[in-house]
């Protein structure tokens, strides 16, 4: 019998460490494209990678400087937007393309430690390794800082890393939610589930912090503890193409209010794109499934 | 009068003074300016719709119409903001208020937001009356202006 149990207990362990194992990239991933900075810039400005990673301070015209340090508080923690300015010891300077590569579509450090979904890989993980290889060359041309990252606040059982490896099986399905069944549709999907990390805050959380697909663009609570995140979806929102494609563009609502808080910087974002991406993505919020 | 009594005196009217007075102004006078405040945003949202529905192409260019909604933008733009950001006015201090306390705390940055809006609503004036493509490439500019203000100096909505 205790052998049993042991032989369950091993197999359990083994079975824990498989699942929790951090995943590595398939062989060659991107390498046999030539980076473009220009397009990588653009992945920069459409994956939002400014608003989070600039210090709580900057406010500067210019070229972003992503030195980090930026508080997320959570139900599980706070977590500190790191340094990954081109610093060599601070930043990502010293990182090669497949190390990048990995953590940005994976969720996985050069270390091989998975990191907090604060991080939102789980929408890059739709990034295409075109853009994964632009936007590095992008970022790498960007200032460097030497302020050191901040490590994040997050108690037992949260801060065993290994475990979100678990995590990342649960909630990270690796297909789209909209199914898209033309070009415009296929790229504004591919904006807003994948680059634009939308349903980060648009979309509700479960009680582990796993997006809710069944309420897709729904709508949640700020994560930020004040007010609410509003429902994007047909039910709620009845803007025109137009309209969002305006938003996006000058941050003016139909009533012509202007975007505030987090949702000025996504506007902020959106603006540098061309506009056939920012019709793409309103096609794409039209095309949502309506939910009360 | 000794002046220990005096001080005593002072202190115990400031404190009946208190509900009423906040850094000078009564709470009328608080609250007036930001309803004021709401009304000047209101122009200049109108004066914008104006624009931006020719813009989108929900209302047919005109150019004189654009003129004069660019110029009365420019107008309630150019308000001075002493008057109407009365210090003690801020969002939970002033009902319906959404000011939040960096527009009194850092002046400065607050003074630059705003005048980048001027900037961006004279510059519509002119972009307004040349032609649509002209004042559609400016949204983007004036847009910039009110989003990177409310971003740093308006408070949630709820």
């Amino acid at each position: 019998m205790r052998r049993i149990i042991i032989a369950l207990i091993v197999v359990g362990v083994a079975f824990g460490l498989y699942l929790t194992q951090p995943r590595s990239l398939p062989d060659g991933f991107a390498s046999d494209s030539p980076a473009d900075t220009e397009a990588g810039a653009l992945a920069f400005a459409a994956a939002g990678c400014a608003s989070c990673h600039t210090s709580p301070e900057d406010d500067a015209d210019g070229p972003p400087v992503l030195a980090g340090g930026q508080a997320f508080a959570s139900d599980f923690g706070t977590f500190y937007a790191p340094n990954i300015s081109s610093d060599s010891t601070t930043g990502i300077g010293g990182w090669s393309l497949d190390e990048f590569a990995r953590a940005v579509t994976l969720g996985v450090s050069p270390k091989g430690q998975h990191y907090y979904p604060a991080f939102p890989y789980a929408a890059y993980q739709h990034m295409t390794e075109q853009d994964v290889a632009n936007l590095f060359a992008y970022m790498q041309t960007l200032p460097d800082d030497a302020t050191p990252s901040r490590a994040h606040d997050v108690g037992f059982p949260f801060n065993i890393r290994r475990g979100l490896g678990l995590w990342k099986v649960a909630f990270i399905p690796d297909d789209y939610v909209m199914a898209a069944d033309t070009e415009t549709l296929e790229r504004g999907r591919y904006l807003v589930e994948g680059l634009g990390h939308c349903a980060e805050c648009h979309t509700p959380r479960n009680a582990l912090g796993g997006l809710d697909r069944n309420r897709w663009m729904a709508g949640a609570p700020n994560p930020s503890g004040k007010g609410t995140i509003p429902n994007i979806t047909p039910e709620a929102l009845d803007w025109s193409e137009g309209d969002l494609v305006e938003y996006f563009n000058s941050g003016f609502t139909p009533e012509y209010d202007s975007a505030g808080g987090k949702m000025a910087e996504v506007v902020e974002n959106l603006s540098r794109l061309p506009e056939e991406d920012r019709q793409a993505i309103a096609a794409y919020v039209i095309g949502l499934q309506a939910i009360p | 009068m000794r002046p220990i009594s005096r001080s005593i005196l002072i202190l115990v009217a400031a404190t009946f003074a208190a509900p009423v007075m906040s850094d000078g102004h009564s709470s009328a006078a608080l609250e007036a300016a930001a309803k004021a405040r709401g009304a000047s945003m209101s122009l200049v949202g109108y004066n914008i719709g104006i624009l931006g529905n020719m813009a989108k192409g929900d209302a047919p260019y005109d150019a004189a119409l654009a003129t004069a909604a660019a110029e009365n933008l420019l107008a309630a733009a150019s308000m001075s903001r002493i008057a109407l950001y009365l210090e003690g006015s801020e969002q939970g201090a002033v009902p319906g208020s959404r000011a939040k306390a960096e527009i009194w705390s850092d002046p400065t940055g607050f003074e630059e937001k705003a005048v980048a809006l001027e900037t961006a609503a004279a510059a519509m004036v002119t972009a307004a009356g040349t032609d649509l493509d002209a004042l559609r490439g400016q949204m983007q500019a004036l847009g910039g202006t009110c989003g990177d203000c409310h971003k740093a100096y308006r408070g949630p909505r709820n």
